[in-house]
């Protein structure tokens, strides 16, 4: 990691892996996607609408992974001072947004044929959408900070603060009466879904990830540039008053 | 003259605080009518049918004492910010943290406080029955230290920042809404129903003690993550 502290080298870094990634996402998302729609069975009660389940649970997972990576990047952040964190906590919140709005439109979607309602206010859709609202609120913190650095440690203390959402979600459907269907792959006594439809599932869960990890390197690189830009634009002005202000020359 | 022993900072502090609110004004005084016009709105746009004012009485009370509280914090550490006091008290001997909770405390007492007392009077005109107004004040005591303290967390991110108000309400509301819902429900379980009052209620206490135990750490990270 340390070694990767260095800008330049995470980009070289950047350069050699996002195509591999990139290929390997989008091999995986053919396989999910022909698995999904040619060899998953439909469901016995709600047909083939069930299918919308192989993009709102990934997407789901999603989008606490990705808060989670933002939260390890907080840390990263406040703790170890490392300098490619921030960059990686700005880029993985948009992304994360992203994911969580999809779980939302797919999960309402799906719950209007299924439920007969768009949306319903039970623990587990609230707690997602206040997960939305935290990464909403946080990327407009990025945006309203002008420095990076100042912008990092406070939406890293932000990121931190509202990590205690993320559990709320994954135990929503245990704790309280839920509209949402109790927690069915992750817990104890294994999954309680037939391994054809948990297999495409599985292999759209990876899709989603490589795509996840794959976006979130091109981000981060293309954070990298953004601030090298920023900081030569700094320069730039200022050579260009050195250049006009005599007391600014260098010495002869 | 006899030999005056100086109080301790965080006593001089908490005076500070309050001079200042009583000079400037707009304090608890502002607070107060800004949730006499918040729910008053409501009959407005609801139409003066006091069945389901009555209903929903509790939740109007606490909407607006939130939205109340939570833009009064905006100046919170505004002040302090814009005339350098924040960076001597981040360089001094007394921790920031309980800077923050001494701070907290004082608005606190002065716009929190008004409220509710405020919140039984103005839920006689939605309706409520004389124990729901009880359960309401009890809730919000209960409650508002939890508000406050997260408050002061979005407040010390967006400190000195343009357009801070309106973000962070933004960052804020989402962590507030579990008060926002143990504390209706304390509200509306005080007038009868299945759910015993005690049990919304200690759940709103205990949130109220989580965030004086957390929130002063964050917030203060928070003001001295603003040193560029």
């Amino acid at each position: 990691m340390l070694k990767y502290a260095n800008p330049t080298n995470f980009l070289a870094l950047a350069a050699r892996v996002i195509p591999w990634l990139a290929w390997a996402t989008a091999l995986a998302l053919a396989a999910g996607l022909y698995l999904t729609f040619f060899v998953a069975p439909d469901d016995y009660q709600q047909g083939s609408s069930v299918k919308i389940m192989y993009i709102h649970v990934p997407a789901a997972w999603l989008s606490m992974m990705c808060y989670m990576v933002m939260a390890s990047a907080a840390l990263g952040t406040l703790v170890w001072r490392h300098p490619l964190a921030d960059a990686a906590q700005k880029a993985a919140a948009p992304l994360g947004a992203a994911f969580t709005l999809l779980c939302l439109v797919t999960g309402s979607l799906w719950g209007k044929p299924m439920w007969g309602t768009w949306w319903v206010w039970d623990a587990r859709l609230t707690s997602v959408l206040v997960l939305f609202l935290i990464y909403l609120g946080l990327i407009g913190l990025w945006r309203t900070i002008e420095e990076p650095a100042q912008a990092a440690r406070a939406a890293a203390i932000l990121t931190l603060v509202g990590v205690v959402n993320i559990p709320i979600i994954k135990f929503s459907v245990d704790w309280w009466n839920t509209l949402h269907q109790p927690s069915s792959v992750f817990k104890l006594g294994g999954p309680a879904i037939s391994g054809s439809m948990l297999w495409p599932l599985l292999v759209m869960a990876v899709a989603f990830t490589l795509l996840f990890f794959c976006l979130h390197l091109m981000a981060v690189r293309n954070e990298i540039l953004r601030r090298r830009l920023r900081r030569l634009s700094i320069l730039a002005a200022s050579a260009e008053d050195a250049e006009s202000d005599p007391e600014l020359e260098p010495a002869q | 003259m006899g030999s005056h022993q100086p109080s301790s900072p965080l006593a001089a502090l908490f005076r500070r605080e309050i001079r200042i609110a009583r000079s400037i004004g707009g304090g608890g005084g502002m607070g107060v009518v800004f949730f006499l016009i918040l729910v008053s709105l409501t009959p407005f746009a609801i139409g003066p049918d006091m069945n389901l004012l009555a209903r929903i009485g509790p939740a109007i009370l606490w909407i607006a004492a939130l939205l109340a509280t939570l833009l009064g914090l905006d100046r919170l550490f505004q002040g302090d910010a814009d005339d350098g006091s924040l960076d001597l008290f981040t360089m001094s001997a007394t921790p920031l943290e309980l800077v923050v909770l001494v701070k907290c405390a004082a608005h606190w007492g002065l716009t929190a406080l008004p409220l509710i007392v405020a919140a039984p009077v103005l839920g006689l005109t939605l309706g409520l029955e004389p124990s729901a107004l009880a359960g309401v004040a009890a809730s919000l005591l209960a409650g508002t230290p939890a508000l406050t303290l997260l408050g002061a967390i979005g407040a010390a991110l967006t400190a000195g920042l343009r357009r801070g108000g309106l973000l962070m309400a933004v960052l804020i509301l989402p962590l507030t809404v579990p008060v926002l819902i143990f504390g209706v429900a304390a509200a509306a379980a005080a007038s009868g129903g299945t759910v015993p009052f005690h049990t919304p209620f200690l759940i709103l206490c205990a949130l109220s003690l989580i965030s004086i135990a957390g929130a002063p750490f964050a917030a203060a990270a928070a003001l001295r993550a603003r040193e560029a």
